[in-house]
C-alpha cells in the first residue's frame, strides 16, 4: 500500500534539479550554511566545554554529600565554614565517614623559567578518601611527609614540564606561595576555565603554604553515606538540623551549583550563547540570500507552472524541499569539520570539548530552522509570480 | 450574434464570451482594454486572433486562461463561469487548458522529457511510470523521441517550441491557448509547428485559440478573429 501510493505520488524531483542545475552556486550555498554550522558548533562547544571543565574536580570527588559555606559562589570564590559542622554530621547513622578539604588559589613557580602562576590547591588528610580514582590512595600516602604535593599532569604547560621531569626520575622541586615543595606524584584532573592547573596536598602542608587560613575553617566538607541511604533525604535532614552557616548539597547538586555559577553569574556563558546566536543569524542571511535569488531566478518558470494549473502550495513545497536539502547538505560538512576542530581545541587547550548527542541534534535542528525559515521568507516572493505576466 | 450563441446549447462551446469588458488602472488612470467583446469557440475549432499590438489580444487570452480576474460581462470556459469564480475554480480550470507561450518557457533544469512530464504529472490516477509513458508518447508525437534526455539549452528554437506543444497537450487539455508561438521561429519552422499543433489538436478534439501576427499561417485556421482597440470585428467570418 505504501509502495503503491509512493509510485502514485512520485513526481519529478524538481527541488533537487533546481538546486543542482548550477553546481557552483550550490557549492557556495553549502559552504555558507556549513560555515554557520561550524560557528555554532564551536560556540556551543566552548560553552559546554566551559561548563563541563568547571566541574572536572567536582565529578571526581569521592562523596555523596558536600558541605559548603552559604557564602561560596563557585570554586573560584569559596568561603570557609567551621570544620565542626562536618563532624556534627557524624551524629546521623547514615553518615559513614567525612573528609574536610581546603581549597584556594596559590602561586606556583614554574621550575624551568621561574615565572609564577596561580594554581588551584586542594588540601586534605592523606588518610581520607578524596578522589574516586583507584590508585589515588597509594599516591596520597606519600603526602604524609610535609612539603609534598601531587601535580595535575593535565595542567597547562605554562606551569612547567613537570610531567616530563617527574617521569625522567628527576627531582621536581619548586615553590608554592614562596615555600619549597617537592612533587611526589602526578594525578589526572584537567584544567578548567577557572583553574589553569591543579595541585593536591595534605592539610598540614596546605596550612604551611597558606597560613592565613582561619583555624578550623574548611572550604569543602565531603560526606560519605552508608550504602542504601538516600542522599537527597539525608541532605534535607542535615540542612534542617545544622546551623545556617553551612549548606548541604548532594554531589549532583554541587555539580549543578558550580555549573549554574558559570551559566548565570558570569559573562562567559552569555558570550558563547550570543556567539552561537550570531552563527545562526549569519547562516539565516546566507541561506535567505541563496533561496531568494533562486526563487527570483526561477520566477518565470514558477509562473509557467502556475499557468499550467499547479497550485501555489505545490510551489511552496518545492521551495521548502530546497530548504530541507540545503540544510542536510550544509549540516554534514559542518558536523565533520566540527569533529576535527573539536579535536584540535582538545589537544591545544586540554578542555573537554566533545561532540555529544545534544549538540549534534540541537545544531541540526538550528540549521533546519534556519533553512526552512529562510525558505518561508523567500516563498513570499512566489506570490509575485503572476502567471498573467508571462504572456 | 450574441443571440445566436445563446440559442445554441452552451455545452457545445468550449469558450463563450458575452459583453466582456476589461479595464486596467483605477479612477482617472482607468483605461478600457476590452470593450464589449462577444465571441465563441466551438469544440475542436482552431481560431486565430489577429490585431495590432496593444489592442487587448493578450489580455483576452489571459482572461480565457483563467489567469486574470474577470471584471464585467459573461465569460464561460469549459462550462465554468469565470466572472466571480474563486481562485480554486480558476486553478482547477487551468489544468484543462494547455498554454503555449511566445518564449517557450520550459524549465531550464529539466530535460525535454521531464518538461513534458510536468504537464503529464497533472493527470491524476496515473503512476509515475505511466505518466512518463504519456510524456514519451507526446514527445514522439512532436518528433523529438531522440532528444528526450536533452536540456532546453541543447535544443533549437523550433525543438523547444515542439517540447512546449507536447507539454501543453500532455495534460489532456480541452482548450489550447497559444500566444504568438511562431514569432521566434523562421517561416518554414513556424508553419511546420502550427500544422503539427493543428494536427495534434484535431486528433484530441481540442479547441485552439492562437494569437498571431504571422500572415503565413492564416490559411490553417478554421476561423479568424480581427481585433482592434479592444473590439472584435467580423467575429463569424468563415475562412473556408
Amino acid at each position: 500500500m505504501i509502495n503503491f501510493s509512493f509510485i502514485k505520488f512520485r513526481k519529478i524531483p524538481l527541488a533537487w534539479l533546481l538546486l543542482t542545475r548550477q553546481p557552483l552556486r550550490l557549492i557556495v550555498a553549502i559552504a555558507g550554511i556549513s560555515f554557520a554550522g561550524i560557528l555554532m558548533f564551536m560556540q556551543l562547544g566552548f560553552r559546554d566545554g566551559l561548563f563541563d571543565t568547571s566541574v572536572t574536580i567536582h565529578k571526581l570527588l569521592d562523596a555523596d554529600l558536600v558541605l559548603i559555606s552559604p557564602r561560596s559562589k563557585s570554586s573560584i570564590s569559596m568561603s570557609g565554614f567551621p570544620k565542626r559542622r562536618l563532624i556534627q554530621t557524624l551524629a546521623l547513622e547514615d553518615v559513614e565517614k567525612t573528609a574536610p578539604v581546603n581549597l584556594t588559589y596559590l602561586l606556583w613557580r614554574n621550575p624551568e623559567n621561574l615565572k609564577t602562576r596561580s594554581i588551584l590547591t586542594l588540601g586534605f588528610n592523606p588518610s581520607d578518601s578524596l578522589l574516586l580514582d583507584d590508585g589515588f590512595s597509594r599516591k596520597a600516602d606519600k603526602l604524609k611527609n610535609p612539603g609534598r604535593v601531587l601535580f595535575d599532569k593535565l595542567s597547562r604547560p605554562e606551569f612547567g614540564p613537570i610531567e616530563d621531569w617527574f617521569l625522567s626520575e628527576k627531582k621536581v622541586e619548586t615553590e608554592v606561595a614562596g615555600i619549597r615543595v617537592l612533587v611526589e606524584g602526578l594525578v589526572e584532573l584537567g584544567p578548567s576555565f577557572g583553574a589553569d592547573g591543579n595541585l593536591i596536598t595534605s592539610r598540614e602542608t596546605y596550612l604551611r603554604l597558606f597560613p592565613a587560613n582561619p583555624k578550623g575553617s574548611i572550604e569543602i566538607g565531603l560526606v560519605k553515606l552508608r550504602s542504601g541511604s538516600n542522599p537527597i533525604l539525608v541532605s534535607e535532614i542535615l540542612n534542617k538540623s545544622l546551623p545556617n552557616d553551612v549548606r548541604v548539597l548532594t554531589k549532583d547538586q554541587f555539580i549543578e551549583f558550580e555549573k549554574n555559577y558559570w551559566k548565570n553569574s558570569t559573562a562567559i556563558g552569555f558570550i558563547f550563547s550570543l556567539g552561537a546566536l550570531m552563527g545562526f543569524v549569519v547562516g539565516c542571511v546566507v541561506v535567505y540570500q541563496i533561496l531568494y535569488s533562486d526563487v527570483t531566478d526561477h520566477l518565470p518558470e514558477y509562473a509557467t507552472l502556475l499557468a499550467m494549473g499547479y497550485r501555489l502550495k505545490t510551489l511552496f513545497f518545492v521551495v521548502a524541499r530546497e530548504g530541507f536539502l540545503l540544510a542536510l547538505f550544509g549540516y554534514l560538512p559542518a558536523y565533520f569539520s566540527g569533529q576535527i576542530l573539536y579535536s584540535i581545541v582538545r589537544n591545544s587547550t586540554k578542555l573537554p570539548i566533545v561532540m555529544d548527542a545534544n549538540k549534534t541534534i540541537l545544531i541540526f535542528i538550528l540549521i533546519l530552522v534556519m533553512c526552512m525559515g529562510s525558505a518561508g521568507i523567500a516563498m513570499r516572493k512566489l506570490v509575485d509570480a503572476d502567471p498573467a505576466e508571462i504572456f | 450574434m450574441p443571440k445566436a450563441i445563446n440559442k445554441k446549447d452552451k455545452n457545445s462551446k468550449t469558450v463563450s464570451i458575452n459583453n466582456l469588458s476589461h479595464y486596467y488602472g483605477i479612477d482617472e488612470n482607468k483605461k478600457q482594454v476590452l470593450n464589449n467583446v462577444n465571441f465563441f469557440i466551438e469544440k475542436g475549432e482552431l481560431v486565430l486572433l489577429k490585431g495590432p499590438s496593444g489592442c487587448g489580444k493578450t489580455t483576452l487570452l489571459t482572461l480565457i486562461g483563467a489567469l486574470r480576474t474577470c471584471q464585467s460581462g459573461d465569460l464561460t470556459v469549459l462550462n465554468n463561469q469565470l466572472n466571480g469564480a474563486s481562485r480554486k475554480t480558476r486553478q482547477k480550470l487551468r489544468r484543462n487548458i494547455g498554454m503555449i507561450f511566445q518564449g517557450h518557457n520550459l524549465l531550464r533544469c529539466l530535460t525535454a522529457e521531464q518538461n513534458v512530464q510536468m504537464g503529464a504529472d497533472l493527470i491524476t490516477n496515473l503512476t509515475y511510470l505511466q505518466r512518463r509513458e504519456v510524456a514519451r508518447k507526446w514527445l514522439s508525437a512532436v518528433g523529438l523521441e531522440d532528444h528526450h534526455k536533452k536540456l532546453p539549452n541543447g535544443l533549437s528554437g523550433g525543438q523547444k517550441q515542439r517540447v512546449a506543444i507536447a507539454r501543453a497537450l500532455s495534460a489532456n487539455p480541452k482548450l489550447l491557448l497559444a500566444d504568438e508561438p511562431t514569432s521566434a521561429l523562421d517561416s518554414v519552422t513556424g508553419r511546420e509547428i502550427v500544422s503539427l499543433l493543428r494536427k495534434l489538436a484535431k486528433e484530441q478534439n481540442c479547441s485552439v485559440l492562437m494569437v498571431t501576427h504571422d500572415p503565413r499561417i492564416s490559411d490553417m485556421a478554421d476561423r479568424i478573429l480581427n481585433m482592434e482597440d479592444g473590439k472584435i470585428f467580423n467575429a463569424l467570418s468563415e475562412l473556408r
